[in-house]
């Protein structure tokens, strides 16, 4: 090659590969924006709660009890005199951790298992599906309910369960993408080419299935969040003296009619947190152009 | 059709055994007995409780003749509630939470279905955005979040429905049914849009257009079963969602149905109850899922011919 | 309304149709003018994209409003201006006095109805006909356009039809109104060429019998030139030529039409390009059957094919949809395991050969797809592209990858600007002379090139059936080409394989299948090629 040639290719512009084209698209969509901003600030004051935290996290004030929200306490206090803010964010760190410990347990065993499935298929991954569908068909709030009774309620308890429940959507995602882009005839092509299975799932399968899988992620964390909220809510998940938003929520919910604030504020950092998701995923799945996601 | 109905029921049917063994040793691995957190029992009173509960025997023992009394439909005694059977408390739960299933699947198949379609006819337009905010929103706001809030709305400030209770005074399964039925309204409604959207861009909708038949008969007998197809198939599982999402509604609107009954009994230890409730649940949300699954292979008239022709 | 007394069937004058489109307004349909007379065949040609198939839509109002628009213009017919009237007004002449049938026969029936619901509907929603007179009325229909047992098939649902017979039935659908137009958009596309040939003779048919008005759509011109009366040919939304058939074929004035028309295969291969006697490739008793859950016998894709070809041959493969062609060509550069049977490479044993031994063989045969859309990686370069199996099998040392990329893009047309692009941002034809190029890279000496041209514009098709010719002469290629085209595959083969249910009925040079085909088979395929005037030509 000559040396002119070698200037040649770096003077050429580059094209515009598909993620980039994807993150024009993203940026263009103001809701999904909006939410990949508000999470990204929920996730560092998560981070540094510790350190911003107005109050310590176990500062009570018994004789100041219950408060509205004020200039000391902008959010309130509840009926132990603790400040509200510092409650949310401390049980935002839990919240937000196991929405997203979970979801990463999902995202392992899903892709792992859809992908074996998938790429293997035969015989396999019948099996391997079918025991999915056969799991799929059981209630599985209940034994959520079950296994917090019997063995306690402890975090990591709580992370494998509910990523135990979240994998199989997973799975099947990923199969049914593996199992595409198998039959796709670029796959065929490196087959003639003459590349081995590994190169193949590694250069050509595995990064066309990503789009999917980070729309599903993206999805799956506001489900796993709401679940973990609801095992709080009844008293099943986190317990004192941690504390999350659903453990809040439930708190709250006690005393609405005297202090609402101890309701609506934990709920409304949920429900935000859970809309920023939401609407992320969403934009994604349009930016990626992943068709018939969850519905 | 019976052919396959009947296979399904025959895969089922060890699901449902792998259920009932799963649920029976994960509670006996259960740190402590039922009556041990009682408060000083006489070693001779438990004793004699766990004799007449069988607890003394072989596990196995105890197994096999759990299953015999299944068998016969028996779930056996409760723990906690001394002279009541499971079978009692199911049969008084029940049907208050198949009520209460029942009228947010309605509010919810009502309400969603019609936004979802109706968002479906105008995209992009506020027609659209307007319920797909709202879907957004039932989404978001999870029903321990949204039955307080309704409460404090139309129980407390504006006084509209009862807060509590289950057909005691009239209006109060009105908040319940909407709070449980929210979430699922919203799912319906996202559903049943992305179905009707993906078969309005079919060509099949253009050769009944171009037919010269009416919007409304386009949309009436070529879209809508199509578009409704993917909500069949929702149902199996929205029922199975229903029925775990009551355990907090009828906890929050203390409504006597089987949900509270199952809370109340994890927190007490009520094994029997809790045992039985499961596998009572499991039963019917495989027959539920069973259902939909037939009932949307039968709307599909290809999937019909392969499944029910070919016997 | 003044009433505006014509002969003509259907007037339309000045018609300008746009799209709002994310990058601005797109003209789809710009000032075109055109008549359709009762009893005559208006044909209208045009590549993709050309807005053929916006301006029929846009008169019928079946075109989206918004994004679309119809700027300007009218269609007169009889007397009243179809782009003004209500939509009430439109829908009581749509289906009713005009009406359509489209592409593709299996999407365009709704499958959740049986046919005979679909039949009566036109009827009973503008004729106002009961159930059981319509039902009647639907049986005589179809028994006319051939459907065999009407009284039973009515109650059937459209998966249970053959895409033929699925034609059939939306012809029935759209004549049974009785309609004095008729619009046909690619009636005839997505059916193989047997079935396009029944097809076309009973549109012709029904129209003489009904005197009816037909606006006939294609992109292709062979189709059109055996039946119609008239023909426009457009080009991006403007009609750039139009007249009676015998001058638009015979003396075409405007450069686009001299394209359209030369882009028509005809002729055969001028001169053989066989080198040597020993066969490079062998095939001997080739089985590839596939296991079925539905049926207890397999499906038997490919049956005892035997056949060879020579260094140097170009061998054409011809069959309709499934029969068994593309699962042949897979079968022999073991890309499907076949199931019995034997095929050699340069006296290589391919079908024994170890996993490994095969990826290095590889090297030698390659394979190019019918899909420029899937046969390319969506998330690698041109370079990546055309690197990768120079990188594999070290064709060429490292740092002379690049100009080896270069020469290849030049060799296949490529312009060295595009060596960073993705494939979404090239054309389709673009995209197959990338994959062309992908095959090139190993320089191999067999390639299976799997139906190459059929999924382009019927001009992009005859400049890449072009550049294969040119390659395979510069490259020295011995190639299998697979097409349904026998006109395709008569321009490019020194021999022409027929390939029906999996077996091959004939074998022979070209010259000796055209002008003496043995088979009947081969016959009906021969006598379906469509505007066989224009080839002889």
């Amino acid at each position: 090659m000559t040396e002119q040639e070698d200037l040649e290719i770096n003077d050429i512009a580059s094209g515009s590969s598909l993620s980039k084209d994807a993150w024009i698209r993203l940026r263009k969509n103001r809701p999904a924006l909006g939410g990949l901003i508000i999470l990204t600030a929920f996730f560092a004051i998560a981070l540094f709660t510790p350190w911003i935290a107005p109050y310590g996290y176990e500062v009570q004030d018994l004789n100041l009890g219950a408060t509205g929200p004020s200039q000391d306490h902008w959010l309130g206090t509840d009926i132990f005199g603790r400040d509200l803010l510092t409650q949310i964010m401390y049980g935002g760190r839990i919240s937000l951790s196991v929405g997203f410990l979970a979801t990463i347990v999902a995202l392992f065993i899903g892709v792992t298992w859809g992908s074996i499935a998938g790429f293997v298929g035969g015989r396999i991954d019948s099996v391997m599906m079918r025991l999915v569908d056969i799991l799929y068909a059981l209630p599985f709030m209940i034994f959520i309910i079950l296994l917090m009774v019997v063995f306690g309620r402890n975090m990591l308890l709580l992370f494998l369960a509910i990523g135990a429940v979240e994998w199989l959507t997973m799975a099947r995602i990923m199969r049914g993408q593996v199992q595409n882009l198998r039959q796709q005839e670029f796959v065929e092509a490196a087959v003639a080419i003459g590349l081995s299975r590994s190169v193949i799932l590694v250069r050509h399968i595995i990064p066309n299935a990503i789009g999917p899988i980070i729309v599903y992620t993206t999805l799956t964390i506001p489900s796993v969040m709401l679940l973990e909220a609801f095992l709080s809510f009844l008293g099943l998940g986190i317990q004192p003296p941690e504390t999350s938003w659903g453990l809040l929520i439930a708190y709250g919910a006690e005393t609405m009619e005297e202090y609402p604030w101890l309701l609506l504020f934990p709920g409304f950092f949920l429900a935000v947190t859970l809309f920023s998701l939401n609407f992320l995923g969403d934009g994604l799945r349009d930016a990626l152009d992943v068709r018939g996601a969850k519905d | 059709m019976i052919r396959f109905v009947v296979v399904r029921i025959f895969q089922a049917l060890p699901v449902i055994l792998a259920v009932i063994t799963a649920t029976f040793f994960l509670i006996r691995m259960a740190p402590g007995g039922p009556f041990d957190s009682e408060k000083a029992v006489m070693p001779e009173v438990k004793a004699a409780l766990e004799a007449q509960y069988k607890l003394d025997r072989p596990i196995l023992d105890q197994y096999f003749s759990y299953l015999a009394d299944l068998g016969e439909g028996d779930f056996g005694p409760s723990f906690k509630y001394p002279g009541r059977s499971v079978n009692e408390l199911i049969a008084a739960g029940m049907p208050v939470t198949a009520e209460l299933g029942f009228y947010a699947l309605i509010f919810a198949v009502i309400v969603g279905g019609l936004s979802g379609v109706i968002a479906s006819l105008h995209p992009n337009t506020w027609r659209d955005h307007l319920p797909m905010t709202f879907a957004m929103i039932g989404i978001c706001v999870p029903s321990f979040l949204l039955g307080p809030s309704l409460m404090l709305l139309f129980g407390v400030h504006l006084d509209w429905f009862p807060v509590s209770g289950w057909g005691d005074i009239p209006g109060d399964k009105v908040l319940p049914s909407i709070t449980l039925g929210a979430a699922y309204a919203a799912y319906v409604s996202r559903l049943s849009r992305a179905g009707m959207l993906e078969v309005l861009s079919q060509d099949y909708i253009r050769t009944a257009r171009a037919k010269g038949l009416s919007e409304w008969r386009v949309i009436t007998q070529h879209a809508l079963r199509g578009g409704l197809m993917p909500l069949v198939a929702f149902l199996g599982p929205a029922f199975a969602g229903l029925l775990s999402g009551s355990f907090v509604v009828e906890t929050i609107f203390q409504v006597p149905g089987l949900g509270r009954f199952y809370v109340q009994a994890a927190f007490n230890r009520d094994y029997t109850m809790i045992l039985g409730t499961t596998i009572f649940l499991s039963t019917l949300i495989v027959i539920f899922n069973l259902m939909s699954d037939v009932l949307a292979a039968w709307m599909n008239p290809r999937l019909r011919s392969e499944l029910f022709n070919y016997d | 309304m003044q009433k505006i007394n014509s002969n003509h069937l259907l007037k339309v004058d000045g018609l300008s149709v746009s799209f709002v489109t994310r990058n601005g307004i797109a003209r789809a349909v710009e000032d075109i003018s055109f008549t359709v007379d009762r009893g005559k065949t208006t044909a209208i040609i045009g590549e993709s994209g050309s807005g053929k198939s916006v301006s029929c839509y846009s008169l019928l109002g079946l075109i989206p409003t918004p994004p679309g628009k119809i700027d300007s213009g009218s269609a007169i017919f009889d007397g009243q201006d179809l782009l003004r009237l209500s939509d009430e007004r439109l829908r009581s002449i749509r289906g009713r006095r005009i009406s359509m049938i489209f592409q593709d026969p299996m999407t365009c029936l709704n499958p959740f109805m049986t046919i005979g619901k679909q039949l009566a509907e036109p009827l009973i929603c503008h004729q106002r006909l009961r159930r059981g007179q319509a039902r009647d009325l639907s049986i005589e229909l179809l028994r006319e356009v051939g459907i065999r047992e009407p009284e039973v098939t009515i109650d059937c649902f459209p998966h249970e039809f053959s895409g033929g017979m699925r034609q059939r039935v939306m012809i029935a659908m759209a004549l049974i109104n009785e309609p004095e137009l008729l619009i046909a958009d690619e009636p005839t596309t997505a059916l193989d060429v047997t079935i396009q040939a029944q097809m076309l003779s009973l549109i012709t048919e029904l129209q003489n019998k009904r005197d009816l008005g037909v606006i006939f759509i294609s992109h292709d011109l062979s189709v059109v030139s055996d039946f119609a009366d008239d023909v426009i040919v457009m080009q991006k939304g403007r009609i750039v030529e139009s007249g009676d058939r015998s001058s638009i074929l015979g003396s075409p004035t405007h450069p686009y039409t001299k394209k359209l028309l030369s882009a028509i295969p005809r002729g055969g291969k001028a001169v053989s390009s066989v080198r040597g006697d020993d066969p490079l490739v062998q095939v001997k008793n080739l089985n590839t059957w596939f296991s079925s859950a539905r049926y207890r016998t397999p499906i038997r894709a490919v049956s005892n094919v035997s056949f060879s070809i020579l260094p140097g041959e170009v061998v054409g493969l011809v069959g309709e949809s499934g029969s068994g062609k593309s699962t042949l060509g897979r079968s022999i550069v073991q890309l499907i395991k076949p199931t019995s049977g034997s095929v050699k490479f340069a006296d290589l044993e391919l079908t024994k050969l170890s996993n490994s031994s095969m990826k290095h063989q590889r090297r030698f045969m390659q394979i190019i797809f019918q899909d420029p859309f899937a046969s390319l990686n969506p998330r690698m370069t041109v370079f990546d592209t055309l690197a990768e199996p120079m990188h594999l099998h070290k064709i060429v040392e490292n740092k002379d990858v690049t100009s080896a990329v270069f020469k290849i893009m030049n060799d296949v047309g490529l312009t060295r600007s595009s060596v960073r692009k993705y494939p979404h941002e090239f054309s389709g034809g673009q995209r197959q002379r990338i994959a062309i190029g992908r095959a090139l890279a190993v320089r191999p000496k067999f390639i299976v090139a799997d139906e190459p041209v059929s999924a382009l514009d019927v001009t992009i098709q005859s400049q890449v059936l072009t550049l294969i010719q040119e390659l395979i002469d510069e490259y020295g290629l011995t190639m299998l080409f697979i097409s349904h085209d026998l006109s395709v595959i008569r321009k490019i083969s020194d021999r022409i394989l027929i390939m029906h249910k999996g077996s091959i009925v004939e074998e022979g040079s070209s010259s000796k299948i055209f002008e003496h085909p043995e088979n009947d088979y081969t016959r009906a395929l021969i006598d379906a090629i469509p505007g066989r005037k224009l080839q002889v030509s």
